[in-house]
């Protein structure tokens, strides 16, 4: 047993961190929170030459290979910073889609593209409100023609191409549902962005009329596909989850190190060293969660779905504890617009949800675990 | 990173599961795995002589304390295969309870600090659990704050004399030996007049007697000395130098406490998978599983927690101030899921007979014990001020009596 990155992982995380924290500072992540701009363009083009975009796509198709450790090292490295770019919808929805599903052709046409930063992809699943659940996806698809309307899509205004979760049956089941993939250029093609919590990352609404598309994978087996990508993603924006916890924890102590009241370091108080303390041990739970889940990952153990959800529930949890706490350890400089504080609380919620609400993956994580003791 | 046994390791656990598999006390399988929180009793035999005799036997086929060096009275085996002959023995670990202080605490700091002739004498039979060993460092005075103790060590020739009290000794009415701190110089600041030994408990003049616990057993105790002499052979570290040698006890105690630490969530897990609430079963409820889910990643966060630090220990490194997690989260862990058990038993829940209460009761047990938890081997408060001050190089507290002579500081709040 080793239960560590190894040191060529670790150099890889000293890397990223230096360029992000060069490349990525929070002014980067502002000029996309006030609006300037839609995501950072020129960070993106440099995280496709450093590598970062196609560390887990297969040489063969334009990437790497590195592998799935390395790509939980580099999505640790991005929750951190707070990069406001497109790449948890690319990156872990549509590339791991794409891997998992996509026809030769297919996987020629876009990972390619999605590891030299010229394709932003995305996964259209949702319609409104509500979880992951095939009962809830109500856009069809009949010849190969997709109609209906996806919202929330990240990153959909700015995506290329989309999978898109569609209904080709109605028995009731999960067969029901196929994966197609659609180039978004497409004619009856309309997306619009939304406002959402977190504007470092887009939210968008995207509809469907007649807009002809490819199937992704074996028609029916959609859903089986869609849970193994979500498996997947979960893990990787666990890591972005506990970039950012920590990333929280230590704002938090650097300014109880250097705010005085009552004439002494905040951080000397005891109600505000134990919050710190807390919010130690919340992302140091996590971050353990995500070893498990990223060893999973990379050698796609049985054990992936139970470890997926176990990592997504305590990663948002810790990133939610920490960054909240943050807020309070700043006090009311914590609540200006012009502390970095909010960008974190905003992220931590944005990623909260995005893939599933907790009460989701708590639900999940007890029926893999029951599955697993029947076992 | 990697779940698998290396060859080496893979050797090791075939070896050990088929010495358990040939070996264990199997008569007992079954209300080992019943036993809940606490002191374990058996219906049908006396705890401590089943517990030294499978010590006896894993001593004797060399399985004690397998991480001790061999001629310490262990194997010299490396952290990942303590791991895993602890995975292994599984429930007759429990059987290891009475031993955990001697182990886990007493012996590290006599390879710390003991001449070698006193090692070779004394660890062998402390590994086979034929001597029993306590830690005698609490005082009336001085829990928490270890430094506030009062117990008087005076120089006589080449003997000391001991004269005070020490309290919430664990096991000390069994135990052989055990590693007393006491000061020596009331003059200087408290932490620097401090100093450690070892004692036979035997010694005229100590005296132990059992203090009846809020959960009804009694594994505590007060020690009294009385003109305790003891030579100053049996000084471990240098005099005045008490507290530094504590540290290495105290750190050692951390990691013996977090490795392994009881959650109360496999338990619950099982309980819930079985339960049916007039709804249906309660592993169907929504707020059932909220709160399993919720606990479930604080269990799992700690045991792979856990692997880190072995892994980390295994590359050399030492076991650091973060270990101090394993205990402050299952603690309150336990406490919660116990007081959450009892909820789901609604008023049934108040029974805690074993032939009445559910799931033995094995919940109740753990409601009234876990309060200990959270106070044994450093409170809740004072692990989250080692994490604040250690971890994350926070300011450390307020002393106000840091540079005051002993003598000085007061005794009362009011
Ligand atoms: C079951 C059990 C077994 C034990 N076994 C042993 C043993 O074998 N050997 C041994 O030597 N001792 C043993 N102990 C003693 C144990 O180590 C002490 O009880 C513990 O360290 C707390 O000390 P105290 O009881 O004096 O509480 P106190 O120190 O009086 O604490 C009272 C309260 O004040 C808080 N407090 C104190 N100082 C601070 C601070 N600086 N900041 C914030 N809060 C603070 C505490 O957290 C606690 O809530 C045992 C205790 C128990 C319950």
């Amino acid at each position: 047993m080793n239960f560590d990155f190894s040191d060529d992982q670790k150099q890889l995380r000293d890397e990223a961190r230096r360029f992000l924290t060069e490349k990525c500072p929070p002014k980067a992540v502002r000029e996309v929170i006030d609006g300037k701009a839609s995501y950072d363009r020129e960070l993106w083009k440099g995280l496709a030459d450093m590598g970062f975009l196609g560390v887990a796509i297969p040489e063969a198709f334009g990437g790497s290979g590195a592998g799935h450790l390395e790509l939980c090292v580099i999505a640790e490295e991005m929750g951190r910073a707070l990069a406001p770019v497109p790449f948890s919808s690319t990156v872990y929805l549509a590339a791991e889609a794409l891997m998992l599903a996509g026809s030769d052709a297919q996987k020629q046409k876009w990972l390619p593209a999605i590891a030299s930063g010229a394709a932003v992809g995305t996964l259209a699943l949702f319609e409104g409100s509500g979880n992951p659940s095939p009962d809830a996806i109500k856009l069809t698809a009949s010849n190969g023609t997709l109609n209906g309307v996806k919202k929330p899509v990240p990153d959909g205004a700015i995506a290329d191409f989309a999978i898109v979760a569609a209904r080709t049956a109605s028995t009731g089941r999960e067969t029901d549902i196929s994966l197609f993939l659609v180039d978004l250029t497409s004619e009856g093609v309309e997306a619009k962005a939304l406002t959402n919590i977190d504007p470092s990352r887009g939210q968008a609404e995207i509809s469907f009329k007649n807009v002809k598309a490819e199937l992704l994978g074996p028609a029916n087996e959609g859903w089986s596909i869609l849970s193994r990508v979500l498996d997947r993603a979960a893990v990787l924006i666990a890591f972005e989850q506990v970039g950012g916890a920590d990333r929280a924890l230590e704002m938090g102590r650097d300014y109880a190190l250097d705010r005085i009241a009552f004439g002494r370091q905040i951080g000397s108080f005891q109600a505000v060293k134990h919050m710190l303390a807390d919010m130690y041990v919340s992302a140091t739970l996590a971050r353990s969660n995500c070893y498990y889940g990223a060893w999973a990952l990379s050698t796609n153990a049985s054990e992936l779905p139970e470890a997926a959800a176990a990592a997504r529930i305590s990663a948002t949890q810790a990133f939610q504890h920490c960054a909240k706490n943050n807020i309070q350890v700043h006090g009311g400089m914590g609540f200006t617009w012009e502390f970095d504080c909010h960008l974190y609380y905003r992220r931590s919620n944005a990623l909260a949800l995005g893939l599933g609400s907790l009460s989701y993956w708590e639900d999940a994580l007890i029926d893999r675990m029951r599955q697993r003791n029947a076992a | 990173m990697n779940f698998d046994d290396t060859p080496q390791e893979a050797a090791f656990r075939a070896e050990a599961k088929a010495w358990i598999a040939a070996n264990a006390p199997k008569q007992y399988e079954d209300e080992l795995k019943k036993a809940s929180l606490g002191r374990i009793q058996l219906r049908s035999a006396n705890i401590l002589e089943v517990a030294k005799a499978w010590q006896k036997k894993k001593a004797d086929a060399g399985w004690a304390v397998p991480h001790w060096p061999k001629d310490y009275g262990g194997r010299g085996a490396s952290p990942i295969e303590r791991v895993i002959w602890q995975q292994e023995e599984g429930v007759f670990g429990k059987l290891g309870a009475l031993f955990i202080i001697g182990h886990g605490m007493c012996g590290p700091t006599m390879m710390a600090y003991a001449a070698e002739d006193q090692k070779r004498h004394y660890l062998p039979p402390l590994a086979s659990g034929e001597n029993i060993w306590c830690q005698l460092f609490s005082e009336p005075a001085g829990g928490s704050d270890v430094a506030g103790l009062r117990t008087r060590a005076e120089k006589d020739g080449d003997d000391w004399v001991i004269n005070g009290q020490k309290i919430w000794t664990s096991g000390a009415h069994y135990s052989d030996y055990g590693i007393l701190i006491t000061r020596t110089d009331p003059t200087v600041p408290k932490h620097k007049g401090l100093t450690m030994f070892f004692l036979d408990m035997k010694s005229p003049g100590v005296e132990v007697k059992p203090i009846k616990q809020a959960n009804g057993q009694a594994e505590f105790n007060e020690v009294y000395f009385t003109d305790v002499r003891i030579p100053d052979a049996q000084r471990l570290g240098a005099v005045g130098d008490g507290w530094n040698v504590s540290l290495t006890t105290l750190m050692n105690e951390r990691m013996a406490i977090g490795a392994n630490v009881a959650t109360g969530f496999p338990e619950l897990f099982e309980f819930c998978n079985n339960l049916m609430l007039e709804d249906g079963p309660a592993i169907d409820a929504r707020a059932v599983r909220s709160k399993l889910a919720s606990w479930a990643v604080r269990a799992s966060g700690l045991k792979y927690t856990s692997f880190r630090a072995i892994s980390a220990l295994s590359r050399g490194e030492r076991p650091g101030p973060e270990n101090s997690i394993g205990k402050l989260v299952a603690g309150a862990m336990l406490q919660d899921v116990a007081t959450y058990a009892l909820d789901l038993q609604g008023a049934a829940g108040v029974l805690s007979g074993p032939d009445d209460a559910e799931a033995a009761g094995k919940f109740q047990a753990m409601l009234l014990r876990s309060p200990a938890t959270r106070v044994e081997g450093g409170t809740d408060e004072i692990l989250r001020n080692i994490i604040a001050e250690r971890v994350l190089g926070l300011p450390g507290d307020i002393r106000v009596d840091k540079d005051v002579p002993f003598n000085k500081i007061p005794t009362k709040g009011r």
